[in-house]
This record gives C-alpha cells, sequence and structure tokens, in this order.
C-alpha cells in the first residue's frame, strides 16, 4: 500500500539499495532461503515419486522388521521439515536480524 | 463414509481420502443415542470460550485489533493456533482412518500438509510480515493496482472459504449426529451460530482462543490415546506393525503405498496441491499479522511444525492402534446374521470411526464422550478461521480499498467486516443443511488446489519478480482460479461421483499439477508482454518494496504494540 509515509521513503530506497551492507545481507538470505526451500523440496518430491513410481522399495521392510522403507522415508521427511525450520529460524532470529537491525539503524 | 463403504475402488478413494483428510464426508449417517457425558465437556468448552470472547469483545477496539488481534498473541498461542487449523476433526478422524484401511498411505497426507509449512517461512512469512498489515492481498497489491488484485485475492480468498467452510459443515452436521446423538439441522445450527458470535463480537481474539483450547485439548486426547497403545505393547512400534499385519486383510500390503495411490499422475498432483495450497490459505496466512514481528512471526512457524509433526506421527499410531484393537473386536462392528463383519468398512457409525472408538477401547465411555466432544470444538475452532478470514477478505479489500477506496473509516470497515460474519454465518448453515446428503469430499481438494493455484501465484509472483504487472497477475491469477475449478467439476470427484455421469472427462483427481504452472505461466507471459505506462510504474516500484520488504524499513505501522 502506497501512503504519505512510503512515499517519504523513496530516497531511503535508492540509498538503502546501495548500501553494500543490505545486498550483503539480501544476497546471504536469499540465498540461504531458496538453498533451504530446494533441500525441502527435493526430499518430499524424492518422497511422493517413491509413493507414485516406487511402490515396490517403499513397501520392502527393513531385514527382520515389519518397518517398511516407505514409514522410515515417509517420518525422515516429518522430521527433516522440522529440524529445516528450525536451522533456518534459529539463523534469521541471530545473525540475520542483528543485521536487519544494523540496517534499520541507519536508516533512521 | 460413504464412499469408503464402496469398497475404496482406488480411483474413486482419492476424492473420498481428500475429505478425509481435512473435511469429513461421513455421508447419511444414523443417529445415535444421546451421549450426555461428550454433551457436557462441550458445554463446559462453549461455556469458556464464550467468557473468552466476551472479555475479548471488551479489548477489541480497532481494525488492527478485530482481525490481527492488535498483534499482541505471543508465538506459542499463534504457533498452537496455526497448528489447530491443521489438526481439523478431518486430519484427526481422517487421517487415522485412512490408516486403519489403508496403512502407509495415510503418511503422505500427513507428510504433504507439513511440508507446506518450511517454504511458507524460507521464502514467504517474513515479506509477508513486513509488507502486509491484514491480508496476503495487502501484500500482493503493494505495487500493484488496488482495485483489480484486491479483487481477484478476495475472489480467490472466498472461493476457498466457501468450499472448506461447506465440507466442514457438512461433516459437522453428520459428526455430530452421530456423535452426540442430536438432529444434522441442529448441529448445523449450532457450529453456525457459535462460530458467528466468536467472530463477530471477538474478532481475531477470540478467534484465536478457541482454536488454541482446542489445539491443547486434542493434542492431550491424542497423545493419551497413542501413549495408551504404545503401553500396551511395551512402547516397542515394530510389534504393533508385526500384529497389525497379521490381522488387517490387507496384510502386508499395508505397509507401502497402497490402493488410493493408483495413478501416479494424481499422487504427485495432490502432492503439489497441498504443499503449495498450504502456503495459499487465507486463512492460515492471516495469523502471520498477529504476532509483534517477523521473529516471533518464525518461531511460531518453527513451534507450529513441530506441533503438526508431532501431532501427525500420533495419529499414524492411532490408526495401527485402531487396527490392532479394533479389528478382532466384533463389538466394535456391525455383525451380520451370519456373525461374519467386513474389518475395513463395517465399523459401527462408519468409516470416519477408527480413532474415536480406539478412545472407548482404550479409556472407556468417559473417554470417549470427552473425544468426540474435542471433535466438535474442533470443527469449530477450524470453521471460526475461516469466516474470520472471509470477513476480512469482504471488509478490508473489497470493501475499504475497492468499494470506498480508502475513505472509508476504521470504525466502518469492522462493522461491515462484523456484519459479514453473521451473513457468512447464516449462508453457511443454509449450505451445511441444504448439502447434507451431496457428496462433498471433492470440496477440499478443491479448496486446496485454488489456493495453490490462484492465490500462491499471484502473491508469490509479486513478492519475489520484478516483472509482474497488474495484468500479468489478473490473468494468470483467473486462469489458475477458473481451471482448477473446472478440471475438479470435470473430474471424477464432480463428474461421476455427484452429477452421475458415467465417465470422467478430467483423467485425474488432482488439477493442480496442471492449473498451477498455468497460472504462472499466465503472469509470466503477460506481464512479459505488457508494456503498459502502469506495468513500467508497477516495475519501477519493485525496488521500494524490495527493501521494505527485506528489512521492514517504513512498514505501516499495523500493530499496536
Amino acid at each position: 500500500m502506497l501512503d504519505k509515509q512510503s512515499a517519504a521513503t523513496i530516497d531511503d530506497t535508492d540509498r538503502i539499495m546501495r548500501d553494500p551492507a543490505f545486498q550483503a545481507l539480501v544476497k546471504e538470505r536469499t540465498s540461504f532461503g531458496w538453498t533451504m526451500s530446494i533441500a525441502m523440496l527435493v526430499v518430499y518430491l524424492a518422497f511422493i515419486f517413491l509413493a507414485a513410481f516406487g511402490k515396490g522399495f517403499m513397501a520392502s521392510t527393513i531385514a527382520g522388521s515389519f518397518i517398511s522403507w516407505g514409514i522410515v522415508f515417509g517420518v525422515f521427511t516429518i522430521v527433516f521439515a522440522f529440524a529445516l525450520t528450525g536451522i533456518y529460524v534459529s539463523r534469521a532470529n541471530g545473525r540475520f536480524d542483528d543485521l536487519t537491525a544494523q540496517l534499520n539503524r541507519d536508516a533512521m | 463414509m460413504r464412499l469408503a463403504s464402496l469398497s475404496l475402488a482406488a480411483a474413486a478413494a482419492f476424492t473420498a481420502t481428500a475429505a478425509r483428510a481435512a473435511g469429513p464426508d461421513l455421508g447419511p449417517t444414523t443417529q445415535s443415542a444421546t451421549n450426555w457425558p461428550a454433551i457436557v465437556i462441550f458445554l463446559l468448552f462453549v461455556l469458556l470460550t464464550l467468557g473468552i470472547t466476551y472479555r475479548a469483545a471488551r479489548q477489541t477496539k480497532s481494525a488492527a485489533d478485530f482481525y490481527a488481534a492488535g498483534g499482541a498473541i505471543s508465538p506459542g498461542q499463534n504457533a498452537l493456533a496455526i497448528a489447530g487449523d491443521f489438526m481439523s476433526a478431518a486430519s484427526f478422524l481422517g487421517i487415522s482412518a485412512l490408516v486403519f484401511t489403508s496403512g502407509f498411505d495415510g503418511l503422505i497426507y500427513s507428510v504433504g500438509f507439513l511440508v507446506g509449512w518450511p517454504i511458507v517461512l524460507f521464502l514467504i512469512a517474513e515479506r509477508l510480515r513486513n509488507l502486509g498489515k491484514f491480508t496476503f492481498a495487502d501484500v500482493a497489491s503493494f505495487r500493484l493496482d488496488q482495485t483489480a488484485i484486491r479483487t481477484l485475492a478476495a475472489v480467490g480468498t472466498l472461493t476457498v472459504v466457501a468450499f472448506y467452510l461447506i465440507a466442514q459443515m457438512v461433516g459437522a452436521g453428520s459428526l455430530i449426529k452421530l456423535l452426540f446423538g442430536l438432529p444434522y439441522g441442529y448441529a448445523v445450527a449450532i457450529v453456525g451460530v457459535l462460530m458467528i458470535v466468536y467472530v463477530a463480537f471477538g474478532g481475531m481474539k477470540a478467534t484465536t482462543s478457541v482454536q488454541v483450547i482446542k489445539a491443547c485439548l486434542l493434542l492431550f486426547g491424542a497423545t493419551v490415546m497413542a501413549v495408551s497403545v504404545l503401553w500396551h505393547y511395551g512402547f516397542n512400534f515394530n510389534a504393533i506393525l508385526a500384529d497389525a499385519v497379521k490381522i488387517q486383510p490387507k496384510g502386508l500390503a499395508i505397509l507401502g503405498p497402497g490402493g488410493f495411490v493408483a495413478d501416479p499422475v494424481s499422487t504427485v498432483s495432490l502432492g503439489l496441491a497441498l504443499m503449495f495450497g498450504t502456503a495459499g490459505l487465507p486463512h492460515i496466512l492471516m495469523r502471520f499479522f498477529t504476532v509483534k514481528d517477523a521473529k516471533a512471526a518464525r518461531k511460531s512457524v518453527f513451534y507450529a511444525t513441530g506441533l503438526i509433526g508431532y501431532f501427525y506421527i500420533l495419529t499414524f499410531i492411532i490408526g495401527f492402534g485402531a487396527i490392532v484393537y479394533l479389528m478382532p473386536d466384533s463389538s466394535f462392528y456391525n455383525v451380520a446374521a451370519d456373525g461374519t463383519y467386513n474389518k475395513l468398512t463395517g465399523l459401527v457409525g462408519g468409516g470416519n470411526m477408527p480413532a474415536l472408538a480406539l478412545s472407548k477401547a482404550v479409556g472407556g465411555s468417559l473417554f470417549y464422550g470427552f473425544i468426540a466432544a474435542v471433535a466438535f470444538a474442533t470443527i469449530l475452532a477450524v470453521v471460526s478461521g475461516l469466516t474470520l478470514a472471509a470477513a476480512s477478505a469482504v471488509s478490508h479489500d473489497l470493501y475499504a480499498n475497492v468499494i470506498a477506496r480508502g475513505r472509508s473509516t476504521e470504525r466502518k470497515e469492522v462493522l461491515v467486516s462484523k456484519v459479514t460474519a453473521v451473513v457468512i454465518g447464516f449462508v453457511a448453515i443454509g449450505l451445511g443443511y441444504k448439502f447434507e446428503t451431496v457428496n462433498v469430499a471433492f470440496m477440499v481438494g478443491l479448496a486446496f488446489a485454488v489456493a495453490a493455484s490462484c492465490n500462491f501465484p499471484v502473491l508469490l509472483m509479486s513478492l519475489m519478480w520484478r516483472g509482474t504487472t497488474t495484468n500479468g497477475a489478473l490473468v494468470g491469477g483467473v486462469l489458475g482460479l477458473v481451471t482448477a475449478v473446472g478440471m475438479v467439476v470435470l473430474s471424477k470427484g464432480v463428474w461421476v461421483a455427484v452429477f452421475g455421469y458415467h465417465d470422467a472427462i478430467f483423467p485425474y483427481d488432482n488439477p493442480a499439477l496442471f492449473s498451477m504452472p498455468l497460472a504462472f505461466a499466465g503472469i509470466y507471459v503477460v506481464s512479459k508482454l505488457d508494456n503498459s505506462r502502469r506495468a513500467q510504474r508497477e516495475r519501477a516500484m519493485f525496488e521500494q518494496q524490495f527493501v521494505r520488504s527485506e528489512t521492514g524499513i517504513g512498514a505501516a505501522g499495523a500493530h499496536a504494540h
């Protein structure tokens, strides 16, 4: 939404866009976000494609038990999703927030 | 569940399972004897939540209070509320029922619902938080045309909510008839009236509290059930599986992908709809505005992912527990004259009953009453969140920014929202009543497909791609919406199951694999071709949006702190 407040910050926009600290933060956070997203997608799509095309493998059990690879992979995907969000949040709430706070102070 | 009793023919079963996963379609159910423990526990829940609503109503003054609880929800509460939106009666009853009949297949749904979360967090949550006030349309229309984009977003929101809401109302009516022994019409009316009271009087504060209380009750109940089952087997899950494959008629097949994923294209398409639909559900996106800052928003996603994952693992254990506890015991089944019963579909009360019957098996009738009451509370909490999202789309997007063009007052806007909530409540009661005998199984799948094909592409492209223009977003969004709805209508779930035609025209069960890329392609191509003055201005404004979305600098003071 364009309001008076944001109209007043157009000059700031140019200055911040040129700020090397801003560029570094965005570059680092964006590539981190996409890397994590791709990691999640790869694991999930592997799970879905195996469920769709690799039924034999998913139904096979780990030697001497009734636990199938499908169950292992499914539970792994759930734990993996949780772990990824944990890693992202700890980094974002620490390093990225410090950098953003720094930028905000400079912008005042 | 009606379709489940139709022998679970693989392809036809998808839509049924979609409904089980997020909106139970019980079909015609018989009314049971009045269940007093359940009614008393439910009444206590209603009294408590009405008290909270009364308090919330007195504290709700501004628009920020009404839509976003003044940004005063803590990350823990918000996580419980987000998790609560996912732990619908249907994911509890539906996924455990799917595990009961098909074993492993239940995990496909659980995993699909969950993995949308990390993506929302990594790519959307922060930017949404920095750019928006109350609805995702705030974000998509930041540099694009207010009228066009807000209208599109409101239509997308209302479509998603309408289908989701009808499925929930019909599910609620059938479930409550079954569990409480109340007539279908009463049940639908109770749900509708209570949801109006929560939303219209208590706004986001009350809606969140209802969701938080219910999430705690449901997590408690599900934990008790899963732990009782595990306890019985000395916490050896392998022993449960060993018994399950002996008892379940499908035997070893329950350990791998089974019947309902017969067709790989439908499986992948469903996977996409679940994952990206999550990222476009308006009642979920709203929850990012209820906490005080981006840090709190991120924390709530992290906790919510943990809670949802934990809950889905519980439903998996509950499903297998139901196999080993219920299947050998004829007292849970409709037994034929010759003493035989169908282990998969013959449960007393129908296909959605495994979790409930298991609660009786492990905890007796009082615990069964508790779980039944929690199931009712769950539906109530989920429909309240949906209604609030729809009311916000109407008042904040359509009324304040499109019709009144930003010249409305905050008070008027909130009033419009409250009136909308009342109207939606009555419409939902009417539709719920009307659809009692219609097979609404397709509706939840449709809600997710629309969210993934209209809301999500418009939001992501306007955030991420400098080149996005109003015309592009409009064409792409409408294309995604229309193709998603069209393909569902032509698929088995509607064309055959509702209209009664012999063959489906669209061969797959879920459209997202086609409709979502179409929406993205539409946005891209039309934006590329668009060289109007407005388009140039919109592209030029990307940097300003970019700076704010990355840093929050210049963000409007949406939240009263």
